[in-house]
Parts: structure tokens; sequence; C-alpha cells
């Protein structure tokens, strides 16, 4: 069947289209052809991409700081459990000097050890200068004399045989290979990195339930379309395709938005704690944060995120119009 | 083609809307749909639409039982059916040229493939030169015209038209149902559902007349 008055036989289709240019001028250059079936810009679209674009901000934040703070503990642990501080008290029976002496002496000898520092005398005395004040006369104080050893990079901080050495050689020696803060500061960077986490799965589950009450809203508002596309033949997986690519396209850019927002918030606050940093407030936070770096799985956590919220959006979508394809039919 | 069988149709545990349906639409037929507005016109095109699963009876679309058919089957059979919808139902983001291919384009055609088959019957109604204007820009016969040529553009074997010179004047009303007797000439079973005497006088054919949920054939 053609539509064609004057013509009954099938044609193909470029043949059919130059005849009926040639009939009736060409078509018109502006003609529209392959608009998306399910409009991209309505108001309840810009909704959920302005809810998309704060949430995924948020859980972003959120990664970004338990990636901040588990980076940072790792520094301090690795840091000072490289560090073990061998005090070495005075006696009257003992040469203090001697005894020092013997101890870097012990200490050089281990294989895993890198550096020896001995402090002299009025070293150990300078390092009492901020609890007692300068000024003060120490000479009949018995200050304990310490040595610092850093251990080689890469070591099992095990200072056990240090520890057996120093005591049978020197025994008014003691060996701190300060466990006791390592462990508590791993718990407490483990407590706010545990926090941090659940906060990121908090604001992703809330993302996604408000994504889905969004995207429902949206479908909703498409009902119309919908219904259309089920009467002019359309299979229910042609119109789910449709409308999750559309709520796909929505969810990437909230989840762009977002996430580039996030990145650029966490490079500003890393901008202005450099800026901060010769300031004494600026040294104690940097103590505890380095140099508020997130690293490369920092970033990859924001995109990570960004991506997820996206994906949600997109199946979200299409398991709302799959229910409601399911009630037309 | 079509086939009820004693077919009945409540909502929820409502009254029957309608009771004891039994009719058949043959090939090549052309029957008007008519009863008083709220009679249920609507309704029964959309049991024969398979938008509707009726609470008893029988409807067979095309040799079909459709109480055993799901899915993908069912779209099948209802891209057999073109449906012209009493208040259009036209995609407002689309242009007409867009509408009118439509259902071309949900079973993946090409848009290439159809372009010249779109623009012909775009013409062929009168709307040569609306083709790239939105919907909410076109008069009331204008989207009448877009809605049927829709309907049409698949070529199907039977088409269901609710009230469709309801929102024209008298004289596109004429041109409209003579659309339609020229594509039931050319092989489509046509359904009209109206209420317009005056349209019904115009043509002899069959009347299905729905009245208190009953269906008297007037052959």
């Amino acid at each position: 069947m053609t539509f064609a008055a004057d013509s009954h036989a099938p044609r193909e289709p470029e043949a059919a289209q130059a005849a009926l240019e040639a009939d009736a001028g060409p078509l018109p250059d502006t003609l529209k052809r392959n608009a998306p079936l399910v409009p991209a810009e309505s108001t309840a679209g810009r909704a959920l991409v302005t809810v998309i674009a704060i949430l995924t901000f948020l859980a972003a934040l959120a990664a970004g700081a338990a990636e901040l703070v588990a980076g940072a503990s790792s520094e301090w642990r690795s840091a000072i459990s490289r560090e073990v501080t061998i005090q070495v008290r005075p006696t009257p029976q003992r040469d203090v000097e001697a005894d020092v002496a013997r101890a870097a002496e012990i200490a050089r000898a281990d294989p895993r050890v890198a550096e020896v520092k001995v402090y002299s005398k009025a070293e150990a005395e300078r390092l009492l200068e901020p609890w007692l004040g300068t000024g003060l006369d120490l000479v009949e104080l018995p200050v304990p004399r310490l040595v610092v050893v850093q251990l080689r990079q890469g070591e099992e901080p095990d200072t056990a045989a240090l520890k057996r050495a120093l005591a049978e050689a020197v025994p008014t020696a003691s060996l701190d290979d300060h466990r006791l803060w390592i462990a508590r500061l791993a718990a407490m960077a483990g407590t706010v990195v545990v926090v941090a986490l659940v906060i990121v799965g908090l604001v992703l589950t809330a993302a996604a339930l408000a994504i889905a009450f969004a995207t429902r809203a949206a479908v909703a508002g498409n009902r119309e379309i919908l219904e259309v596309l089920h009467f002019v033949g359309a299979d229910d997986r042609f119109i789910a395709r449709e409308f999750q690519a559309r709520f796909l396209k929505l969810g990437l850019r909230g989840g762009a938005i977002g996430g580039a927002a996030a990145l650029l918030f966490i490079i500003a606050t890393g901008a202005v704690s450099a800026s901060w940093r010769a300031s004494p407030g600026g040294d104690q936070l940097e103590a505890l944060f380095g140099a508020f770096e997130i690293g490369w799985r920092g970033y990859a956590a924001v995109v990570a995120i960004a991506a997820i919220v996206a994906g949600v959006t997109a199946a979200v979508s299409r398991m709302t119009v799959a229910r409601h394809l399911r009630r037309l039919t | 083609m079509v086939r009820f069988d004693n077919v009945g149709l409540r909502y929820g545990m409502g009254p029957e809307v309608l009771r004891d349906l039994s009719f058949t639409i043959e090939p090549r037929s052309f029957q008007f749909l008519t009863g008083p507005s709220g009679a249920g016109k609507t309704t029964l095109l959309r049991l024969i639409l398979l938008s509707l699963k009726p609470t008893r009876g029988l409807i067979s679309i095309f040799g079909e039982d459709v109480s055993r058919i799901a899915g993908p089957a069912l779209t099948g059979l209802r891209r057999r059916m073109g449906v012209v919808f009493q208040d259009f139902r036209l995609l407002d983001h689309l242009t007409t040229y867009e509408n009118v291919a439509l259902p071309l384009r949900v079973q993946g055609k090409e848009e290439a493939s159809y372009r010249a088959e779109v623009v012909e019957l775009l013409r062929w109604v009168g709307l040569g030169e609306r083709m790239h204007v939105l919907p909410p820009v076109l008069s009331g016969g204008e989207k009448q015209r877009a809605a049927i040529a829709r309907a049409l553009i698949v070529r199907p074997e039977l088409l269901l038209a609710d009230e469709p010179t309801g929102n024209v004047d008298p004289s596109l009303a004429r041109r409209l149902l003579r659309l339609f007797i020229e594509l039931n000439r050319l092989g489509t079973s046509v359904v009209i559902a109206t209420h317009d005497l005056a349209l019904m006088d115009q043509v002899d054919a069959r009347r299905l007349v729905l009245g208190e949920g009953r269906l008297h054939i007037y052959e």
C-alpha cells in the first residue's frame, strides 16, 4: 500500500525520497528527525540532577575524608614504628657516657638499624626546657640520656633481640618502641575511618532512596509518553531502554557535577591548608592530616561514587518503568 | 480477525460495565461503534487493543486467544493494529514528522528507511507543510490528522478510531471519513467509535450499538 494516488508499486526508500523531493520540493533542512523519545530537559529532570549532584558531593566528601584520615594514620604509624628510643638512666655506680656509647654500639650492630643518633647531655637537657623552663641548672638532676634509633625502611619493627642485647650489656638502659602510642593512634584512626565509611554508606543509601523517589516522580511525569509508546507497539524492553538511557544521562550529569564540586572542594581545602602551613594551627593540622591530599585512591573513590550514583539512577528508573508497564498490561 | 464470546468486564467489585458481548470483526470490514457517552465505547476499544483484560468470556485477536499470550506476543499483536485516540495523544516534544514516524521508530527501523513514506503520508493527509511543527502549534483538525497518520503509517490490518471527528468541523469530518473508507478499500478493517449520527448516515456500514453495557448489532 502506498499513500500517493499515482504510485502503486513499492519503491526503494532512496528512490522514493528522490521522487518525492522532485514532486514536492526538498525536505526542510531544519526537520528534526530523531529527538529523544523521553525529553531530557524538564523541571523534574533538573530537580533530579540537583538531588544527585548534592548527594554525590556529600558522599564524595565523606569518602575523601575517610581516605585522608586512613592515609595520614598510615603515615603516622609507619613513621613512629620505624623509630625506637633507648633511654639510659644515670646511676652513681656506672659511667653513663660509657653506657650510652655501649648502647649505641649495640644498636649499630643490629642489621635492621639504619641510623643511630646519640643525644648529648646538653641536648637531653634541652628537651626538658619546654616543661621546666630555661635558665635552670640541671647538673644535679639525673637526666636520662637518649639514643634515637631509626630502623630500616620496610623492616618489621621487631625490637625483642635489641631489647635482650641491651639488657645484658647495659642494665640501666631501657628500650621504648612506642607500641602503646601506635596502638592508640591505630585505634583512633581506625575509628575515624570506619565512621567516615559508615557516613559514605548512609549517604549512598539516602542517595539511592532519594533518587528512587525523584526518578519515580519523573517517570510519573512522563507517564503519557510511556503509554503512547506502549500503544504504538513499542515492546517493554524498548521503553525501559529509552527511559534508562535518559535517566542514566541525568545521573551522569548530576554525578559529574557533584563529583567535580567535591574534587574542587578538596583541592581548594588543600590549597588553603597549604597557605596556613606557617601558622601554629596549620602545623597541627598538617601533623594530623599530612598535606591534605587524598591521593589517586581518593580521586578514584570520588569518581567511583559518581559512577555508582549514575548507575543507581539508571537501574531505579528501569525498575520503576518495568513496574509501571506491568501495571499497564 | 477479532472475536468476542460472552465477554464481561467489571472494575474491582463494582457492577459489570460491559455484559455478554459477542461479535466478530471480519477482515476488510468497516463498522461504526456507537452509543451514548459513557456507554463503554472506549472501554471496548481498549479490550480490543489489549490494554484491558476481560473479567469473563473469550477474546480472540488475529486468531490468538489473548488470555493465553503475554509480553512480546501482545506487542506483536498490537503492532498489527493502528489506534486513533480521542485526545490524539501526540507527544508534544516531538515534531509532527517524528510523531507520525513513531510506530516505525519503536520497531527499531532506521530513519532513512521510512523517511519518504512518512513524508508521503503527511502530504496525503494535508500536513506536508506542518511536518516540522510541534503539536501544541497545530490546530485541532491538524492534530487529528497527525494522530490518524500515526495510526496508518504501519499499514495496520485493523484500525481503531475513537471519536476521530469529535474535534473537527463537518467538512473536515467528511474528508477524514473518506480517508477511512479509502483505507478500508485498501484492505484495512476499520472500527470507528462515534456518537455522531450525521457522520454515520453518510456511510451504509455495520453499526455496533452499545447501551447499558450490552451490544446490539445492526448489519
